[in-house]
């Protein structure tokens, strides 16, 4: 059954066409930055953007910061939202299960697709951002410095915060932290932050999956998943909700960029991968506990 | 080959299916009627472990079901409903995925040429096998309703489970599909199928069941419920004159048309020709389905009735 669910989803044109979307909005900045040699100041725009120009292996990181915020989220969510809903709406779920498909091993099917399809998109984001980095942005320039997040894309401002990017000019790249950092290093950081942010999108996934067995339209399921997100964004930035920011989906989206620190600043890494663990078991599993009991009469 | 004990469901407070004792042998084509909106779709995803029963056992090949719906399953056919597929893929690589997801899985190489062999063979018995390579959103209502029956027959089920196998259908496809069933039956296959067309059940079934607001109120053979009822019906010209002649025996009267409460219609036939009688028609009365169903239903319960 999961090489069935692979196979769907490889054989639909949805898949490739969503992911040349979001390959291709790093690629027009590219082509921007490029001809124009403008990036935004330090601390102003996505996150790196302001240092591709003197690195374009850097890149990588700039695009996953400029795809992370909604255009990951809405694939993400749309894909996972449609799993059951979707097909429930076109009739073949009861045609599926009479296969017979077990329903546990539907949904597992279903998650194993979702996953293969956001690391497939991370991956690919990452690696055409790198070839047009370099070849648009040019190879990396000593005392290339990366300093330049954007404002609050850390919500942990003050620690291990941006230094002034005075580069010793040893390495390829600077670190955020003013370190130099060497290109395996950055290689090496880079795929961990691929790994985080499919984390991440794992939640995403979880949460939209989860919906999508409640309801047979998966374009509700999609934006019910969205929804959260965005309630989840609001109450990051509110004061008052600082009791539960540490449980917010959302709250540890960013600190992938701790991965581009020297040395790496693990501790809302960790927080961020904890927690999305726990917001894909408590959905996968209440997505079990309703898809497996439930009537389906669609 | 089914058989349900007090099967119920209730859907809040309603009772879509109330007490069903259904009994479907190997070797029946097994028609149940009922009105729209009788517990003939619920009955049928019951069966198939879709709806899970509030009350009442089922068993499928003598194996309960749903708990056994992985082992049952595998020689079941089924159409529910309307058929559904992949409307960007191809027939084709719509019943491979079907097939695949399957407990034979993707499989080697030769397990997927005897994947296409079996697709070969399911366009074929359908009359799909000119069509198979073009996307589905392409095909008629009629096609799709073939394609359903090919995703139903890929497995080489023991038992056909259709929902409204007729819908979307011509005259000629009807023709077909019932060719298509009676053949599978005659190669052993239990076919079991609703409809609320009583002639294509008359046509093409051994055996009926009725439904009738969630209740069964009649299973019977067809054979039994379509014997004769010890009455002739005769048409003749001289109706008069067999009305003296047979006074008291003849029940009802319309123009010609006499239905004469007897037995043996070629012993009235001699009897009523040596009496100079002419006779046009002459043979026993059966009851159709048509009277068989309507006897034992109310109305339909998309019937808006005034209120009493």
């Amino acid at each position: 059954m999961i090489g069935v669910e692979l196979v769907k989803l490889v054989r639909r044109p949805r898949t490739w066409i969503s992911l040349t979307l979001t390959c291709a909005l790093p690629f027009i900045v590219a082509v921007f930055i490029a001809v124009t040699h403008l990036t935004p100041p330090p601390g102003q725009g996505s996150a790196f953007l302001s240092a591709v120009l003197q690195s374009g292996a850097l890149y990588p990181a700039a695009a996953l910061a400029m795809v992370l915020p909604v255009f990951l989220p809405i694939a993400t969510a749309v894909v996972a939202g449609d799993s059951i809903a979707g097909e429930a709406t076109t009739g073949t779920l009861r045609y599926l299960l009479v296969r017979p498909v077990g329903r546990t091993r539907l949904l597992v099917a279903k998650l194993i697709s979702v996953t293969s399809y956001v690391v497939l998109v991370v991956v690919a984001v990452t690696v055409t951002a790198y070839a047009t980095g370099v070849l648009l942005l040019g190879p990396s320039q000593a005392g290339a410095v990366a300093h330049s997040i954007g404002p609050g894309s850390t919500p942990v401002s003050g620690v291990g915060a941006p230094t002034a990017g005075v580069s010793p000019g040893a390495g390829a790249v600077t670190s955020l932290s003013g370190t130099p950092l060497s290109l395996l290093q950055l290689a090496e950081r880079t795929v961990g932050a691929i790994a985080f942010i499919a984390v991440s999108m794992l939640g995403v996934a979880a949460i939209a999956l989860f919906l999508s067995t409640i309801t047979s339209s998966a374009l509700g399921a999609a934006l019910g998943a969205l929804a959260a997100l965005v309630a989840s964004e609001i109450l990051v930035t509110l004061n008052a909700a600082a009791v539960i920011q540490p449980y917010l989906p959302t709250r540890y989206w960013l600190a992938w960029i701790d991965f581009f620190r020297d040395p790496i600043f693990w501790r809302n890494i960790d927080r961020g991968f904890a927690i999305q663990a726990v917001y894909v078991v408590v959905f996968l599993g209440a997505a079990w506990a309703n898809f497996s009991t439930k009537d389906i009469t669609a | 080959m089914i058989i349900t004990r007090a099967l119920t469901k209730r859907y809040g407070a309603v009772e879509a299916v109330r007490a069903v004792d259904l009994q479907v042998r190997e070797g029946d084509r097994y028609g149940l009627l009922g009105p729209n909106g009788s517990g003939k779709t619920t009955l049928v995803r019951m069966l198939l472990g879709l709806v899970y029963a509030t009350s009442g056992e089922i068993e499928v090949m003598g194996r309960r079901m749903p708990r056994h719906a992985h082992e049952v399953l595998q020689h079941v056919g089924a159409l529910i409903e309307q058929p559904a597929a992949y409307p960007h893929l191809s027939a084709r690589a719509n019943l491979a995925l079907f097939d695949a997801a399957g407990p034979r899985g993707l499989g080697s190489r030769r397990s997927r040429r005897g994947r296409r062999g079996r697709i070969d063979e399911a366009l074929e018995q359908v009359g799909l096998a000119g069509v198979g390579r073009r996307p589905v959103k392409a095909y008629s209502l009629g096609m799709r309703q073939r394609l359903g029956l090919a995703a139903a027959l890929i497995g080489r089920p023991r038992l056909l489970i259709l929902d409204e196998p007729g819908n979307g259908l011509d005259p000629r496809g009807i023709a077909d599909l019932r060719e298509l069933l009676i053949g599978l039956n005659e190669t052993g296959v239990t076919v079991f199928l609703s409809s609320h067309l009583l002639a294509e059940v008359e046509q093409l079934c051994t055996r009926v069941g009725v439904l009738d607001s969630g209740s069964l109120v009649l299973q019977e053979d067809l054979a039994v419920l379509r014997a004769p009822t010890g009455r002739i019906l005769l048409d003749s010209p001289d109706a008069d004159r067999v009305c003296a002649i047979l006074d008291g025996q003849v029940e009802q009267r319309d123009g010609q048309r006499l239905l004469i409460r007897h037995a043996d219609p070629a012993e009235l036939n001699s009897r009523l020709v040596a009496a100079g009688l002419r006779v046009q028609a002459i043979g026993p009365h059966r009851r159709t389905l048509e009277e068989v169903v309507l006897s034992v239903t109310g109305t339909g319960s998309d019937h808006i009735g005034r209120p009493s």
